[in-house]
């Protein structure tokens, strides 16, 4: 923890001593964009803004990984299924992001629910791809003996299937969360009205670096958070059967 | 559908059961294999190693539907202990009994843990726990299902000889107080003689039944040269693999 602290410092010095020596119009330095960033979240400007990108984070993450490892699921399971949404899901893995996001802008609209759709269509094959390997191990021992005990469906799935797929579960929300919410920022910047992309983009107009990364940091900052305080405590708790060394 | 004297039956006839093995070769492992079993006996099938003995199990679970011919099994639950234990790993010791036993009470999960040995790993992991202790917890979960038809796929293995011994004498008082129908794999002839109430001995693949004695000596009663005596009669039956 020490350690991780002492290298934040560094960096933030480091920061401070380029932007030193260079344009302030370029690099701000580290109280400049403070400032920068007291005067968003005076206005209120700087939350509403988070709020809504972290709203459609959540909407296009949740609805990836609902939608995706359902698939990944399926996948693993059934080779028909896999055969057949194999190559579908090889072509969605390779399109660029931006290519989605422009189309379904055009084909739905500049709306809601075209950008959370084209967030989602950009996670969810990762996720798919992720969650079937994991079933892939899935270990048939197992399946036998919940079958041999005429344990229900949902019994099987809680107690037998989700334990085993927990770690594939947990990266694919640690890949999932980081690629979400950069393209959610870049969805924002191309059709929204709101959110922390839109405000990037208002910076870049205005040529105002210290405003760009008044509205970056926090969010970085924020999305850290879900990591350290979410989606590590969900691994710790899934994996304390496993025995550590003392 | 069957008669009052059928209830608990466990009637087997494999026609024939194929398996297509690495190689792609199609291999025969059991082929008319027959018997029978009435409510609340156990029986024992004895047979080399590698003659289809678990293939046959895994039919008895009603696990493996791909063969010609059927079984009947007794009315009611089921439950299995596996070679291996196929213990849930995330969930402790008292929680893998309970999601196999949900009816059990609290009383009788003690009496039985008790009996068995590992009230004091209760709230353990299985990681945590040796080979022999998993073996015996995947015994109590196969217990306290109270069911109706139970399976052991050669449960005694890797247990020291006392263990062993007193794990048998538990399964013994448990069939004979329930009424349970219990099919025992094994290849050890002292195991199927002090616990079976018949002894099927298999042929090498395809398995086959090739003899049948019937254990008609009460298990507590019987005595070391009568013991020795059934030895000798199974082992005039069978066939090296």
């Amino acid at each position: 923890m020490a350690a991780r602290l002492l290298s934040l410092v560094a960096l933030i010095a480091l920061w401070g001593a380029a932007a030193h020596f260079s344009d302030p119009r370029h690099l701000p330095g580290p109280v400049a964009v403070f400032a920068a960033m007291r005067r968003a979240a005076a206005s209120g400007e700087l939350f509403t803004a988070m709020a809504v990108t972290m709203a459609r984070v959540a909407a296009a993450f949740a609805l990836a990984m609902a939608l995706g490892s359902a698939l990944g699921y399926l996948m693993g399971r059934r080779a028909l299924v896999d055969r057949l949404a194999d190559p579908w899901i090889v072509v969605l893995l390779n399109l660029p992001a931006l290519v989605i996001i422009v189309l379904l802008y055009i084909w739905v609209g500049l709306n809601e629910a075209a950008a959370i759709a084209a967030v989602a269509l950009n996670k969810l094959p990762n996720a798919t791809v992720t969650i079937r390997e994991g079933v892939r191990t899935l270990d048939p021992g197992l399946d036998e003996m919940a079958r041999a005990f005429a344990f229900s469906p949902l019994k099987r799935l809680r107690h037998v299937v989700l334990p085993q797929l927990a770690p594939y579960f947990a990266a694919a929300t640690r890949s999932g969360l980081s690629l979400v919410w950069k393209i959610v920022l870049v969805v924002e910047l191309l059709g929204r009205p709101n959110g922390v992309g839109f405000e990037i983009n208002m910076a870049f107009q205005l040529f105002d670096v210290a405003l760009l990364l008044a509205y970056a940091l926090p969010f970085t900052a924020a999305m850290l958070m879900i990591e350290a305080f979410v989606v590590q405590p969900f691994e710790r708790h899934v994996s304390r059967w496993r025995p550590r060394p003392a | 559908m069957s008669r009052a004297g059928d209830l608990g039956l466990l009637d087997v006839r494999v026609a024939r059961k194929r398996l297509v093995n690495a190689s792609g070769q199609t291999v025969e492992i059991l082929s008319d294999f027959a018997f029978r079993l009435e409510a609340g006996r156990i029986g024992a099938l004895i047979g080399p190693s590698g003659c289809g003995k678990s293939s046959l199990l895994r039919i008895l679970a009603g696990l493996d539907r791909q063969f010609e011919g059927r079984v009947m099994r007794p009315p009611g639950l089921l439950s299995m202990a596996f070679q291996e234990p196929r213990l849930l790993p995330w969930r402790t010791v008292e929680e893998n009994i309970r999601l196999a036993a949900p009816q059990i009470g609290e009383g009788e999960l003690k009496a039985l843990m008790n009996a068995l040995g590992i009230a004091a790993h209760r709230t353990h992991f299985p990681g945590e726990l040796s080979l022999g202790l998993a073996r015996r917890v995947a015994l109590a979960r196969a217990y306290a299902v109270k069911p109706a038809l139970l399976l052991l796929d050669e449960p005694f293995v890797s247990l020291d000889a006392p263990l062993a011994l007193a794990l048998q004498n538990h399964l013994a008082a448990l069939v004979a107080d329930r009424a349970v129908t219990a099919v025992l794999v094994t290849h050890d002839v002292g195991e199927a003689i002090r616990l079976a109430d018949r002894i099927f001995v298999l042929s090498p693949r395809p398995a086959r039944v090739i003899g049948e004695i019937e254990v008609d000596v009460p298990r507590a009663a019987m005595s070391a040269a009568e013991a020795l005596s059934l030895a000798a009669r199974v082992e005039a039956m069978r066939i090296p693999a």
